[in-house]
């Protein structure tokens, strides 16, 4: 009992390192900040490139698009990028690395939710905005894509929420986020304790929005 | 361009290649073993608790919700790592594979029991006192009515939750599991060329490709009906 409170939940080092790992949640929100709005839209743009154009091989490379990099998990991808862009005498910063990375692998996911959210709009809803003098690209803007938004919200959601988790892996390329700053105060006070912290911190940010999440998908349920 | 310099050299050398293809193989059999083993113990437990949490009784209810709460609200790196540098502090040192393989269980039970569960509650009520009135036990109705039209509902979300769990099988490379990424890096650093994470992208693709293709058709059945 000693050994765990000790290694886990020693209040000592949680005092010690709480102002460092703090910085390192700043960092993981701008992080996902910055990386959903950026996956959300190229989503958006793929999924309307799936659903509504009309040429075969426009669909299907986007398709193929989308598939490559859903089998592709976001770790090898940022780890490409980080290590394998400098060969390429691609020098790109940290920050850069890491948002192209999680953008190339988050549209995927992104585009299929819109992509099933988009689906799901009547026919008729597109027709008789096109009927009342809106143009094809007005009708999609104001008719389409807000109905498509509000079926799929909660995978909308659901899919940001993973995201702020995906930043953790940014901690492999030293990206000082939140896991960083824990493995990196961890190594300086030779206790495990800070990554608990860190764990009780991606918990008071995440838990909410996972209550959030199950009343958005129990209210679906339920229409 | 000289050959030393070239883009074919750098990310796709065929000596380089022809070294560490066995490392990257290798790899890939822990990569597909983790992944099934994860995925046997992950969705067994998930069912598990999803069938207890469906008994109704509040003192079993509420633990399984909070873990399944918790398990969902942490990156699966926090747990993999908090697991792996915990553990032996409570006399359980364990294999970075079994770390790995407990750690993503761990996380895909938690998604598993609230697909699962979201199924067992759309099925109206009704079928299980039908069921129960026929004369069948409560775990008979259950096998043999509920869950069946549950586990129709539960698969599509489940089958893509499985993907993106047994992908993070990469991130046992972070405890130093021997899987593909984790061979390829080391491959790399010790080859002085990316190409042996070249040939890791390849083998996830061959590895996930398949499942993936499945889910969408699975998707568009399931749809159809």
């Amino acid at each position: 009992m000693d050994s765990l409170i000790q290694n886990f939940f020693n209040l000592e080092i949680y005092a010690q390192v709480f102002p460092h790992l703090l910085n390192g949640l700043w960092t993981t929100i701008w992080l996902a900040a910055l990386v959903i709005p950026l996956g959300a839209a190229a989503g958006l743009a793929l999924a309307l490139g799936l659903t509504q154009s009309r040429r075969r091989w426009v669909r299907w490379s986007l398709i193929g698009y989308i598939d490559f990099f859903r089998a592709f998990p976001p770790l090898v991808l940022l780890i490409l990028v980080y290590f394998g862009g400098p060969f390429l005498g691609l020098e790109l910063g940290k920050v850069a690395a890491v948002a192209l990375a999680f953008v190339l692998n988050n549209a995927s996911y992104y585009a299929e939710v819109f992509r099933a959210g988009l689906e799901g709009v009547a026919k008729g809803q597109m027709e008789a905005a096109r009927s009342t003098g809106l143009t094809r690209a007005q009708a999609i803007r104001h008719v389409v894509i807000p109905q498509a938004v509000r079926n799929v919200l909660p995978d909308l959601v659901g899919n940001s929420i993973e995201i702020v988790k995906l930043t953790s892996i940014a901690s492999v390329v030293a990206m000082p986020e939140l896991l960083r700053a824990a493995r990196d105060a961890q190594s300086l006070v030779y206790n495990p304790s800070p990554v608990m912290l860190a764990a009780f911190m991606y918990l008071a940010l995440l838990w909410p929005l996972t209550r959030w999440l199950g009343r958005l998908e129990h209210r679906r349920v339920r229409r | 361009m000289t050959p030393d310099s070239g883009f074919l050299f750098t990310f796709f050398n065929a000596e380089v290649a022809r070294q560490y293809w066995p490392v990257i193989a290798t790899g890939a059999l822990v990569t597909v073993g983790v992944g099934v083993a994860v995925v046997i113990t992950g969705t067994l437990l998930g069912l598990l608790l999803a069938i207890v949490r469906s008994l109704g009784l509040r003192a079993l209810a509420l633990p399984i919700i909070a873990f399944a709460d918790i398990m969902r609200s942490l990156p699966p790196l926090v747990v993999l790592i908090v697991l792996y540098f915990g553990l032996p502090a409570l006399g359980l040192p364990l294999s970075a594979f079994a770390v790995t393989w407990l750690s993503l269980s761990l996380v895909l039970a938690a998604y598993a029991e609230e697909s699962i569960w979201a199924g067992i509650s759309a099925v109206p009520p009704g079928q299980l006192e039908a069921a129960r009135s026929t004369g069948l036990r409560w775990p008979q109705a259950m096998r043999l009515v509920v869950l069946p039209q549950a586990l129709r509902r539960a698969l599509p979300p489940l089958t893509n939750r499985v993907i993106s769990i047994t992908k993070n099988t990469a991130l046992g490379s972070v405890v130093a599991l021997n899987e593909i990424l984790n061979n390829a890096q080391g491959a790399s650093s010790h080859a002085g060329n990316p190409t042996p994470l070249m040939m890791a992208a390849g083998a996830y693709l061959v590895v996930f490709l398949p499942l993936v293709v499945f889910s969408r058709w699975l998707e568009q059945r399931w749809q159809q009906r």
